[in-house]
């Protein structure tokens, strides 16, 4: 048996609120909120269930905290997304908010509460060189000078290495496709920006339709390897699932969108663990439906087997012995993902040899 | 129950096993070492603070452990975890008091937004508050400790906690960080003064930190309201001169000192606007200590 968490449990609203009141219960809560990133999505959610009063006052203080951040972090993301949009107007180039900044600017419940490090933004392929060079004129500098990881970016990832603004320290990543050139599973962009929409009051800002925003999420969570705050973004796709599917045809539509798109094995994946670990309600049908994307039942007990460890948040209390090898796992299957086996093996001899270079120089 | 009230075994028990838990100003604290200057230090500077009963809610839950594999015995280190979280690279093991200390400053600054933090020193006297906002090297922590020697209430020698809701400061009067210098003077300016073990060759020198007085312990949980804020200028050969600061300038002053301004936006401004109004603001400058302590208490 997987381990279990309150914090899945708070969010899959499985948990009375008078045990989440509960002082020990409050402070566990606190504790794998903080460890998952999720502190301030849980205090806005104990507001939208009027809880926020009759939790203990320290938790309240925590809470409060955590809320502060949360708008800091959004008070940000629009300001950089102002200063790209100025920075990026002058050439007339179309950029578009992912992720958490998508989630913010364009108003989505998955903003709630979203905490992020670094603003992410995609433009076509055609206009990333002249981007990187706007962007650069106006503070955004690269802060990775290895030559090795330079190239690595440059010719085999969907992203330019990372920027970091001089003066307001704020990381940007510049995206020109959704999963990296090298993948196994391709998906065309073009169709990403016909159907984004532009932002009011602004000129060349956009955000992906709302079903793009549930796919893009997908990919990003069940084919990267960075599960640290695979939670908070499970959690994205539960708000937003739970949002969107107040309209009747729009389980069709994201089905039929993820095979355009083909993304059907992402979106198999989110529709499996938001439903089986946060209670999404998704219809029986669609769920049924989306097996077309299923890698086949003895994969699904596999993954099964190591999502249900690695999504938990990262803390002491919700692992077990398994879950360890389930995030290295998940971490190196999302590398196989990314490129093809000779590539990767030449990618991991490189990194490998440099981590050892780099721990005999530092004893 | 007080620390001082637990037997050398029983403190290190906890501290190794269940973790010992203390109120800290606003801050249940839970803190695991099997290092022996942790429990050391705990015992020379800690021992008027009240233990945490079992039940209750605890703030931070912090570690300083050696790192796994060699580094255990080869050149030993100590690692500080925010409950599994490590913010900082290992230090050399002698060192784990003091990261401790600093430890809990990282835990308070990055997790306690419901209050406006200004590091400063705060210290009070009949009734009024003083903030000391420090850049490093202004004497801050000096003058705090000294005037805390004389018979001052100590609320913190690092950071004035502003409360949003009612701009009252909350006091965290935990053991007062020397420097250097600071340590000879400080032990020279008054007997009374109990320095925990000094160590040397930190990121910021010589480091050593001095006990809290029990009464300024004993008033934890009492906020204190602001009236003074000064900042501090420890100049060589220099007369004791107050110089009166437009509310505008302190704003932007003590501002500059906040670590969580930017976080707060808005409120912070407001917060800030109404902890300046109240106050008279002024830039200091002194070298003699008695001569600085009395100029301040004129004020009062």
């Amino acid at each position: 048996m997987p381990p279990e968490s309150i914090l899945v449990q708070f969010l899959s609203g499985t948990i009375e609120a008078e045990r989440v009141a509960d002082s020990p219960a409050c402070e566990l809560l606190l504790r794998q909120a903080r460890s998952a990133n999720l502190l301030s999505r849980v205090a806005a959610l104990c507001d939208d269930k009027n809880l926020t009063s009759r939790l203990p006052q320290r938790m309240q203080n925590h809470l409060q905290s955590a809320q502060a951040v949360a708008e800091a972090n959004h008070r940000s993301v629009k300001w950089e997304a102002k200063q790209i949009e100025l920075t990026l107007l002058a050439d007339d180039i179309p950029f578009c908010l992912l992720k958490g900044g998508a989630y913010v600017v364009g108003q989505t419940v998955a903003a709630k509460g979203r905490v992020f490090s670094d603003v992410d933004i995609l433009v076509p392929r055609e206009f990333l060189e002249k981007t990187e060079q706007l962007l650069i004129r106006k503070g955004w500098m690269c802060t990775n000078f290895d030559s090795y990881d330079q190239r690595y970016y440059r010719t085999w990832m969907h992203e330019l290495p990372p920027l970091q603004h001089m003066k307001r320290g704020t990381t940007l990543d510049v995206h020109h496709a959704i999963i990296p050139p090298t993948a196994r599973i391709k998906s065309d962009i073009e169709k990403i920006w016909k159907s984004a929409h532009k932002v009011d009051k602004y000129k060349v800002l956009y955000i992906p339709d709302n079903k793009d925003l549930v796919l893009h999420s997908a990919v990003h969570l069940f084919c990267d390897g960075e599960l640290e705050n695979g939670l908070r973004d499970l959690s994205d796709l539960d708000l937003l699932l739970r949002d969107l599917s107040v309209n009747d045809d729009f389980w069709a539509g994201l089905l039929a969108r993820s095979v355009e798109l083909n993304l059907q094995r992402p979106l198999f994946y989110a529709l499996r663990y938001t439903h089986a670990l946060l209670k999404t309600p998704v219809p029986a049908k669609f769920l049924t439906a989306s097996k077309q994307g299923s890698p086949g039942s003895l994969v699904e007990k596999w993954m099964d087997f190591l999502f249900y460890r690695a999504l938990l948040p990262d803390h002491i209390t919700c692992t077990d012995r398994w879950t360890g090898l389930a995030r290295w796992m998940l971490f190196v299957r999302s590398h196989w993902l990314k490129m093809p086996p000779l590539q990767l093996a030449q990618h991991l001899a490189r990194k490998g040899y440099k981590r050892w270079k780099k721990r005999n120089a530092s004893v | 129950m007080k620390l001082s009230s637990l037997t050398r075994s029983e403190l290190r028990r906890r501290l190794k096993e269940e973790g010992l838990g203390l109120n800290i100003g606003p801050f249940n604290t839970s803190l695991t070492s099997s290092i022996g200057v942790v429990g050391d230090g705990l015992e020379q500077l800690y021992g008027a603070f009240t233990l945490t009963g079992d039940a209750d809610f605890i703030d931070f839950r912090v570690s300083l452990n050696s790192p796994s594999g060699l580094r255990r015995w080869f050149r030993p280190q100590v690692n500080f975890s925010f409950d599994g979280f490590f913010p900082f690279k290992p230090l050399p093991q002698i060192q784990a008091f003091a990261m401790f200390e600093w430890g809990l400053n990282w835990c308070i600054a990055n997790n306690a937004h419901q209050y406006l933090i200004i590091h400063a020193a705060v210290i009070e006297r009949n009734g009024v508050v003083c903030i000391l906002p420090g850049t490093p090297g202004s004497g801050k922590s000096t003058l705090c400790a000294a005037l805390v020697c004389k018979g001052w209430r100590l609320l913190s020698d690092e950071m004035a906690l502003v409360s949003t809701q009612t701009g009252e400061i909350f006091p965290v009067p935990r053991p007062v960080s020397l420097k250097n210098q600071s340590i000879d003077i400080i032990q020279h300016y008054s007997f009374d003064a109990v320095m925990g073990d000094v160590v040397m060759d930190t990121a910021k020198g010589t480091v050593s930190h001095m006990r809290p007085p029990q009464s300024s312990v004993e008033q934890s949980e009492k906020p204190g309201t602001p009236g003074l804020i000064i900042f501090p200028k420890y100049t060589a050969g220099a007369e004791p001169n107050l110089i009166p600061l437009t509310q505008a300038s302190a704003l932007m002053k003590v501002a500059e000192n906040s670590f969580n301004y930017s976080v707060l936006g808005l409120q912070g401004f407001e917060v800030l606007g109404e902890l300046v109004s109240k106050c008279a603001c002024y830039e200091f400058s002194y070298q003699s200590l008695d001569e600085a302590k009395e100029t301040l208490e004129s004020l009062i």
